[in-house]
């Protein structure tokens, strides 16, 4: 076992590791941090996205030793100080960007990563960068919505769909 | 997951000697391998890490060439080679999706030589070096099937170097679900002629298009390749597409890569 020191949404922790503990285990497993999910598990579905010194990774695919020392931010880390609810994550309730959830977490890490290097993204632009984050409930359209009105963008002429 | 040992090397030397016992598998971004592991395709007793190593990152640009580290990430690729070798960029901007671009690397493309991945059609297409701890080996020795090359046990790529040319162009049909090419072609211009490599395709991996080179040196223009067609015979067939579709696609993508070089 190697112990393994990062910071994550900024408080320094640190947790027993093997070689082989993924990311994602060292977060729901050595953490706790369950908000970080699990879907397909081969770096296709995206519900596992943290940012890595500001990076978007899928944290299923990158060992925990190999991240040691870095800046981790999971979902955990988003809310605004008072525990209410980010831009992006207010957007995507207020469209109605997520029906069962368990994509979420890894779309909203991904719009931040989006929006920062990026913060007034076309349309093309948000459903281009998603690619690499599977929804199987809602369709995309109100998720794209969602991003787009949190970049600050005017949504009204992009339909109705369940709202 | 099954237990193995992780190495982080500091330098290319350290990793070359941790490379060199029986069992050890040089992991880069991961992407591929770590999925790999875990559905027990791979079972590596050691993995030497190699995104640590300073000396394999970087890009760099001098006398008409571009050396990619062969850990450098896609996404710097796509941000650090457009200046020198926008085709290139270009094609390392559509591999995969953003978050596989931060850790998905050059080096570990080319080590894989996945039939549908993107790299070994820029690698072939640019006519690159590939450099090893060891040995400079040209492209066109380089790709020896799917995934097969002529890396020996223990080698690591450490450097890319491509020369650049005129214009160059890569367009791929992707496949919907995993991004990789169902066919991709990249073609590249030179005052010396244009090569052509196609990616995808064929159950031999990456390949040169013989008859699309010849055609385009005389006329560098999507007409010049209008009814060219490859054999079918050694194409890959499976749900995504047939062995016939995809080597109509072929001519489709070589066009649409002329158009996109200009």
């Amino acid at each position: 076992m190697t112990k393994v020191t990062m910071t994550v949404n900024g408080k320094t922790v640190s947790a027993d590791t093997e070689g082989r503990t993924l990311l994602s285990s060292f977060l729901r497993d050595g953490l706790g941090m369950t908000g970080t999910h699990i879907g397909c598990d081969t770096s296709q579905c995206g519900a596992c996205l943290v940012h890595v010194d500001g990076k978007a990774v899928k944290s299923c695919s990158v060992f925990a030793q190999e991240v040691a020392g870095a800046q981790v931010r999971t979902i955990e880390g988003m809310a605004n100080a008072d525990g209410s609810l980010s831009v992006i994550q207010q957007a995507f309730q207020d469209h109605h960007g997520l029906q069962c959830g368990f994509c979420t977490p890894g779309m909203v890490m991904s719009a931040a990563a989006l929006l920062a290097e990026n913060p007034k993204p076309t349309e093309h632009e948000v459903r281009h960068y998603l690619e690499g984050n599977l929804c199987r409930c809602t369709g995309y359209h109100n998720i794209v919505k969602a991003v787009l009105a949190a970049s600050g963008q005017d949504v009204s002429g992009l339909g109705v769909a369940a709202e | 997951m099954y237990d193995f040992e992780l190495v982080k090397p500091a330098s290319l030397a350290e990793a070359v000697k941790a490379m060199g016992d029986d069992g050890a598998q040089a992991l880069a971004g991961g992407q591929t391998l770590v999925p790999t592991m875990k559905q027990r395709l791979a079972s590596p007793e050691r993995l030497v890490s190699l995104t640590g190593i300073a000396e394999l990152q970087g890009v760099s640009a001098a006398e008409g060439r571009v050396t990619i580290g062969a850990a450098t990430c896609h996404a710097d690729v796509a941000a650090k080679a457009a200046a020198h070798y926008p085709g290139l960029a270009a094609l390392a901007g559509q591999i995969g999706d953003p978050a596989v671009r931060n850790r998905g690397t050059i080096g570990g493309s080319l080590a894989n030589n996945d039939p549908s991945a993107c790299y070994p059609a820029a690698a072939l297409g640019s006519g690159a070096t590939i450099v090893t701890n060891t040995r400079d080996i040209a492209a066109d020795d380089y790709f020896q099937g799917m995934f097969a090359t002529a890396l020996e046990e223990g080698e690591i790529i450490t450097a890319v170097r491509f020369p650049v040319p005129q214009a160059a162009g890569y367009v791929k049909f992707a496949q919907p679900a995993s991004r990789f090419a169902l066919v991709g072609v990249f073609v590249a211009r030179f005052a010396d002629g244009v090569r052509v490599a196609v990616t995808g395709a064929s159950n031999n991996g990456v390949f040169r298009w013989a008859e699309a080179e010849a055609a385009l040196s005389g006329d560098f223009s999507a007409d010049a390749v209008t009814g060219l067609t490859v054999p079918a015979d050694d194409m890959i067939a499976d749900l995504h597409g047939s062995a016939e579709y995809r080597a109509h696609l072929v001519g489709v993508m070589t066009a649409r890569a002329v158009r996109a070089a200009g």
